[in-house]
């Protein structure tokens, strides 16, 4: 007698999870849905629940659990989330950097804490709605690929993942379209209509970032002055946490061309701004590296970098630093590297690694 | 490794409905249809059920038939009880006595009473076996006491109530007194004269009966105000048109609960005596809540440091074996129960509570399958925990 297999199903009531736990229970797995209770601030008067499991989103996952006939618990998640994710967004902001809190749920609460439990459970995987790939390779080695469909591939925020955890992950939905999803969640009688795409800042009451950090660390909010790169100080700005590179509008000075938000100064409490041809630049530094083989690349390499979630991979070298770090060089100038953003490599549609960008260029 | 198997441990949270009792219900949903109130041969025949339910229930209760208020379940009578004499006495006094381990049921009610309706509520501290001293309970009725409810066996932690002792001091001061008798029911003594009661709360669901039905015993003279209005079913104390078959399964479930009392009640005791000992013997930081002896035969209850229950009853839910925290959640919001904090748990063991509740069809087997998979389970949680910690 084989025993199933037993997957753990991160569920949010949506139709890709939903489509995603459907699917496996069709393959012929043994499946148990899973919801986690993420933290939400409370201070906004009408939420406090976290934009990605609300009580509705809740009882729609419970629903289509008890209707794909699977069990469905919910998992208490709030402190770990607070104390990882939350806290990260509140300190990269504070040092002047924008962060990107996916890469860290990820990191911290997909892949650790559910996947841990999901394994105490004694499940064999952990599966997500994520559009994403992973497949072995003829050495055996577990490969991360971008999600079948280009408009929605995910693989950049799974840029954390390592051989252990693709071992034991599925991706149920990542070989398939968003329309052929959709059609799927007809065929099962699961609800078809997207609420809304995952919610980047799902923890804030009303998705407004720069209101969330004034309630919570009003420090961030000093005014300081807005200096051209020369140094020449043109206005004062209303606190460094209100402004992202890139950002033109809202600036409130003036000078004889354009100016856009181009760095931040923490130290200094400076918000640096220059002309549209300072905004580009063709190299950065990416730190906490992770490489999906395992092995830390020892030379130079070309390959296709991400800087963004939504950005369009760019060619570039790659140079593995002595202390773990490395150093991209692009052909041309990209405008908006942020620090705080996903440098995400990819060997066509293989995502080979990923890092944390930590400031725009070599020195 | 053992076969899986589906072992049903929460008896305390309902019970199946005995076919015996189906039975005697069937009749009612179909040929015998007819609504009490009407005065056609259809009507006479479900009162005349619902009238002979009555009486074998005021027997049991060794109270008038006219004293019986039929209601939807424990938390309707509960309800009814607390609103109906809180408004009732409101001439009296608006001071009314509870304690904090009760069903929320009550807690709720009175919550409510204080926060709309002025009323001042106090919650009588209650010791580590979540029972109250009744000199204490005395010594906080004054003048404007009206009302004072305490809970017969605990839902959660399964102590009993001296309600003979509670009820001989309240006598005295002229207060009235109700109990929420919901887990008693059919393992305890239901004589309202020996318990000394005013008003208790019964619900069919938890003996055997069929949901949706229970009973409020209101002693004649009490003054009563109606929570649901509108036609004079049951002299005017409760509107709406009685559910026959459910109150004639309740009484059928209640006879047969008396009947096999003793039986049932041996057959708990033995199962629950391994079931305790096997669990708090293969276990380290396991403890067992409520009253050592004063408790509910069917009723075990524990902490274990270093657990949760959410992720405990996960999984035993996986491994088949079907139990309860300390209260229902179902939303990964794991509050420490309020109980188990007013007996003096602190928060970090008070997360970690576990209920079995055994049914008079549960065997050894059962048991012994239950314990090896609480200890497998426990052991699971606390080495998750201490991984992620």
């Amino acid at each position: 007698m084989t025993e199933k297999k037993r997957v753990v199903v991160a569920m949010s009531g949506g139709v890709d999870s939903s489509v995603a736990a459907a699917l496996l229970v069709e393959q012929g797995y043994e499946v148990i849905g899973m919801m986690m209770r993420l933290w939400a601030e409370e201070s906004v008067a009408g939420h406090g629940h976290n934009r990605c499991c609300t009580p509705e989103q809740m009882n729609d996952a419970r629903r289509i659990a008890d209707k794909i006939g699977i069990p469905f618990y919910v998992l208490d998640t709030k402190d770990v989330f607070r104390n990882t994710v939350v806290e990260y967004f509140i300190d990269q902001h504070r040092q002047g950097v924008t962060p990107n809190p996916c890469i860290e749920c990820n990191r911290h609460i997909r892949f650790n804490y559910l996947f841990e439990n999901a394994m105490a459970l004694d499940a064999d995987y952990l599966a997500t709605g994520h559009y994403a790939q992973i497949m072995q390779g003829d050495d055996g080695l577990y490969q991360l690929h971008m999600g079948a469909d280009p408009a929605k591939d995910q693989s950049y925020v799974l840029c954390v993942l390592d051989q252990y955890h693709m071992a034991h992950t599925l991706f149920p939905i990542g070989g398939i379209a968003k329309p052929e999803v959709r059609k799927l969640a007809a065929k099962f009688g699961l609800p078809t209509a997207s609420k809304q795409d995952s919610q980047d800042l799902c923890f804030l009451g009303d998705g407004d970032y720069r209101r969330f950090l004034r309630d919570v660390a009003p420090d961030m909010m000093e005014r300081g002055p807005i200096v051209l790169k020369t140094g020449e100080v043109l206005g004062e700005h209303i606190g460094l946490a209100n402004y992202t590179i890139g950002q033109r509008k809202g600036l409130g000075v003036t000078y004889n061309e354009p100016l856009y938000v181009i760095a931040t100064n923490p130290y200094r409490n400076a918000l640096i701004v220059g002309t549209q041809s300072d905004l580009g630049d063709n190299q950065l530094v990416a730190k906490r590296m992770n490489w999906l083989n395992g092995v830390v690349p020892s030379e130079a390499f070309e390959a296709d970098v991400k800087i963004r979630y939504k950005a369009k991979p760019t060619r570039g070298i790659i140079k593995p630093l002595a202390d773990g770090r490395v150093h991209i060089q692009f052909d041309e100038p990209l405008r908006d590297i942020t620090p705080g953003q996903g440098a995400v490599i990819y060997d066509g549609t293989q995502c080979i690694g990923g890092g944390i960008i930590e400031r725009r260029s070599a020195d | 490794m053992t076969p899986q198997r589906d072992v049903y441990l929460d008896y305390s949270a309902t019970t199946p409905t005995d076919p015996r009792v189906i039975e005697k219900m069937l009749p009612y949903m179909s040929q015998d249809f007819g609504n009490t109130s009407s005065l056609h041969q259809y009507g006479r025949k479900a009162e005349d059920a619902v009238e002979t339910a009555r009486e074998v229930i005021a027997k049991i209760f060794n109270c008038k038939p006219s004293e019986i208020i039929f209601t939807s379940g424990g938390s309707e009578s509960d309800n009814l009880a607390i609103r109906g004499v809180g408004f009732g006495r409101v001439a009296d006094g608006k001071h009314l006595i509870t304690t904090p381990v009760e069903h929320s049921a009550v807690g709720q009610t009175f919550k409510q009473l204080a926060q709309y309706s002025g009323f001042d509520v106090t919650f009588q501290p209650v010791n580590q076996y979540g029972l109250i001293d009744p000199e204490e309970l005395i010594d906080n009725c004054h003048e404007g006491t009206t009302f004072v409810s305490v809970i017969y066996a605990n839902n959660e932690i399964g102590s009993i109530h001296d309600l003979k002792k509670i009820a001989e001091h309240l006598k005295i001061k002229g207060v009235i007194f109700h109990t929420d008798a919901v887990q008693g029911a059919g393992q305890l003594s239901l004589d309202v004269e020996a318990l000394g009661v005013d008003l208790m709360s019964i619900s069919a669901h938890k003996f055997y009966g069929p949901k949706g039905v229970g009973a409020l015993y209101c002693r004649e003279g009490v003054p009563l105000v109606s929570s649901q209005t509108g036609g004079s079913h049951e002299q005017g104390r409760r509107a709406g048109t009685l559910n026959t078959a459910g109150i004639v399964g309740m009484a059928e479930a209640l006879r047969l609960a008396e009947e096999e009392k003793s039986e049932r009640i041996a057959h708990y005791q033995v199962l629950s005596k391994q079931l305790r000992e096997g669990i708090l013997n293969q276990l380290s930081g396991a403890y067992l809540t409520g009253h050592p002896d004063m408790r509910l035969p069917s009723h075990s209850s524990f902490v274990f440091e270093g657990v949760d229950s959410t992720r405990l009853l996960m999984h035993l839910d996986l491994a088949g074996v079907s139990a309860s925290g300390g209260s229902a959640c179902k939303t990964g919001n794991p509050e420490p129960s309020n109980v188990l904090l007013a007996m003096g748990y602190s928060a970090d063991i008070a997360i970690g509570s576990l209920r079995l509740s055994l049914g008079k069809d549960t065997t050894e087997a059962d048991i012994e399958y239950a314990i090896d998979k609480v200890a497998h389970a426990v052991e699971k949680v606390r080495k998750l925990r201490q991984a992620l910690s």
